[in-house]
């Protein structure tokens, strides 16, 4: 190879090559259209922003499964309020990185799904605009009550109250959840149903030990009471 | 600029024609586009050549390591992916081995091979970015640099598909990962890293036989293997100036005493740009051939060890240190019973990478300044913490 350019050549065509190659093969493309626009021709790409034309974006659901974001609270099915899943009990707020979590436990105990009554938070605030959507809450939240939203047009005029989410604005439905994250939240949904099953068995044999154990005292106590009335015979 | 005098080492002011020509001094940065963040060069010149040159660094200083001191081990995690952001994986690999000295935990297999495979694709992910911005100082503007771009993208939707965020992936754990991969990604993944080496030659050819660029970086920026054996070059940079070190061989951290793949270095003693760019796109080669043994070799199964609730270590010290893409990077803990470390310090590669720009750029022309600067491949996130 003596010619000089000659490696500068090569790698115009290249250059060339790409140029012509992405009105082809759209792996060529160094940008990707809106989803809506390319259609189906697009690449089964993560993160798509949204396919159809106009769709409300406040509620999209067309980021891909896993993108997490912010955080949201999580209540079953029901008024949100009476079957909320946080019992208030601080540690997402004390473990939370950047300390962008803000709660306040409330006074009195309310039930909730048949479960024995329990504290409620009061106060559930987070700060997006500090949040680093690390997801160390979830992590660490011992009632699933909290788990990553992947909402993201958050923009707003207002940099304070704006990006302050309080508690109702977090509250989401289950039915949300598996609408986002559905993988995620099917594995998490088996999860806690075996965990309750395994819960629930551990009371039935506990309860059942304890009925063993009550029926053999009180047999022993009869035995015992049967010598005693043989006794003076 | 103002007038200096001729206070740098081995310079005799020369008057000309009673001419004042005396020393320029310029600042470069710290918003200079070439400074990859904010960086600050104060450069004295000589008509075009570098006679004098102090880094001045810490306009991103985020006080990492007491903000890790004063909060649990588990959650300085996320905050490592923060140090060096284009590698977050390999960040939370370093911090991740530190943690587990300090506590015995068993490492399921597939996440081994998981780790390997994430820590590959950054690799890919840091050379290939790098390569780009580095010819993108040599004044290539944007075509090589969105070529690889289009590439970094393919693998950072494989990094939001495994942990939900593409850059700031928080995704090792103590004793393993946080989840496992969805279905069908490793079928994803192979399909990524095949496609891989068709896309390298083509970048080969594109850059690696330029005269501008073989004229540009050939003899710029030499570094002698003593200067930087003496000042703890590690990483692509070392190896570029003629040592074969790498960590991954050297402790065989992880299961990577299981893959074959050899460790590209320079031969000669000259280490300029140019080896320090081509042992980057010779280590990409290897990085991919690792990427098919770990993509072949792993199976199901677990993916997070039984890593204990609360992190409380006993009073002890660690330090974890792995190949990262631009050099080793430790994490050294203190503990002290507590479930917060009594001392966190990094050993960031690329801050220490920093320390004999000043010696290279001696004698330069000020446009290789920059292009120096380009290949020692620095993170300001890293450098600062």
């Amino acid at each position: 190879m003596s010619l000089l350019g000659g490696g500068i050549l090569k790698g115009m065509a290249v250059t060339l090559r790409n140029f012509v190659g992405s009105y082809f093969d759209r792996d060529r493309l160094t940008t990707n259209d809106y989803a809506w626009r390319a259609g189906d021709s697009l690449p089964q790409h993560a993160g798509e922003y949204p396919k159809e034309e106009g769709e409300q974006l406040r509620d999209t659901t067309t980021v891909n499964n896993y993108s997490r974001n912010f955080p949201m609270l999580l209540h079953d099915e029901g008024e949100p309020m009476d079957s909320i899943r946080c019992v208030a009990c601080q540690i997402c707020e004390r473990e939370c990185p950047p300390q962008c979590i803000y709660i306040e436990k409330s006074e009195d105990k309310k039930e909730r799904g048949g479960n024995k009554a329990q504290f409620y938070p009061a106060k559930f605030d987070i700060d997006v605009s500090v949040c680093m959507s690390c997801q160390i809450c979830v992590e660490v939240c011992p009632f699933d009550a909290i788990v990553m939203n992947s909402q993201f047009e958050l923009s707003t005029p207002d940099r304070f109250g704006g990006l302050l989410l309080r508690r109702d604005d977090l509250l989401k439905s289950n039915g949300y959840y598996h609408k986002i994250h559905p993988e995620e939240a099917a594995a998490r949904d088996q999860r806690m149903a075996e965990e309750k099953a395994a819960k629930e068995a551990k009371k039935k044999a506990a309860a059942e030990a304890a009925k063993k154990k009550a029926e053999e005292n009180a047999k022993a106590e009869a035995e015992a009471g049967n010598e005693k009335q043989e006794d003076p015979q | 600029m103002s007038n200096a005098t001729a206070t740098a080492p081995n310079y005799e002011l020369i008057q000309r024609d009673g001419l004042d020509t005396g020393l320029l001094e310029i600042s470069m940065g710290p918003h200079h586009p070439s400074t990859h963040g904010v960086f600050r060069m104060d450069v004295k010149l000589d008509g075009e050549t570098v006679v004098d040159l102090q880094p001045v660094f810490g306009y991103l200083h985020r006080n990492h390591e007491k903000l890790a001191e004063n909060m649990s081990y588990l959650s300085s995690m996320p905050f490592t992916d923060r140090l060096d952001y284009f590698n977050s994986m390999t960040n939370n690999w370093a911090y991740a081995l530190a943690a587990e000295q300090l506590i015995e935990i068993e490492i399921p297999e597939r996440a081994e091979y998981l780790r390997v495979i994430m820590s590959e694709l950054t690799r890919l992910v840091n050379h290939v970015s790098l390569v780009g911005f580095f010819v993108n100082d040599l004044g290539a503007l944007g075509t090589p640099l969105l070529y690889a771009f289009r590439e970094r993208e393919k693998i950072l939707d494989l990094f939001e598909q495994a942990s939900g965020a593409r850059m700031m992936c928080n995704y090792f754990r103590f004793g393993g990962l946080r989840n496992d991969v969805p279905e069908g990604w490793l079928d994803r993944a192979r399909e990524v890293v095949d496609r891989f080496p068709k896309f390298l030659d083509e970048y080969e050819k594109l850059l690696c036989e330029n005269e501008i660029i073989l004229s540009r970086t050939q003899g710029v920026g030499n570094l002698s293997k003593e200067l930087a054996i003496s000042a703890g070059i590690t990483g692509p940079m070392l190896r570029a100036s003629g040592e074969s070190y790498d960590i991954r061989k050297v402790d065989r951290y992880g299961i990577y005493d299981r893959f074959q793949f050899r460790v590209p270095y320079s031969e000669g003693d000259v280490g300029d740009c140019y080896d320090r760019f081509m042992v980057r796109m010779l280590e990409m080669r290897e990085s991919i051939g690792i990427l098919k043994q770990a993509l072949d070799g792993i199976e199901d199964g677990p993916v997070l060890g039984n890593a204990p609730k609360v992190f409380k270590p006993k009073p002890a010290e660690a330090y974890g240190r792995i190949e990262a893409p631009k050099g080793e990077l430790g994490f050294y803990l203190i503990a002290d019973g507590t479930p917060k470390p009594y001392r966190f310090r990094v050993r960031p590669p690329s801050f220490i990478n920093l320390t004999v720009l000043r010696d290279m750029c001696l004698g330069q022309k000020v446009a290789d300044a920059v292009i120096i600067l380009g290949s020692i491949d620095i993170v300001l996130g890293e450098v600062d913490r």
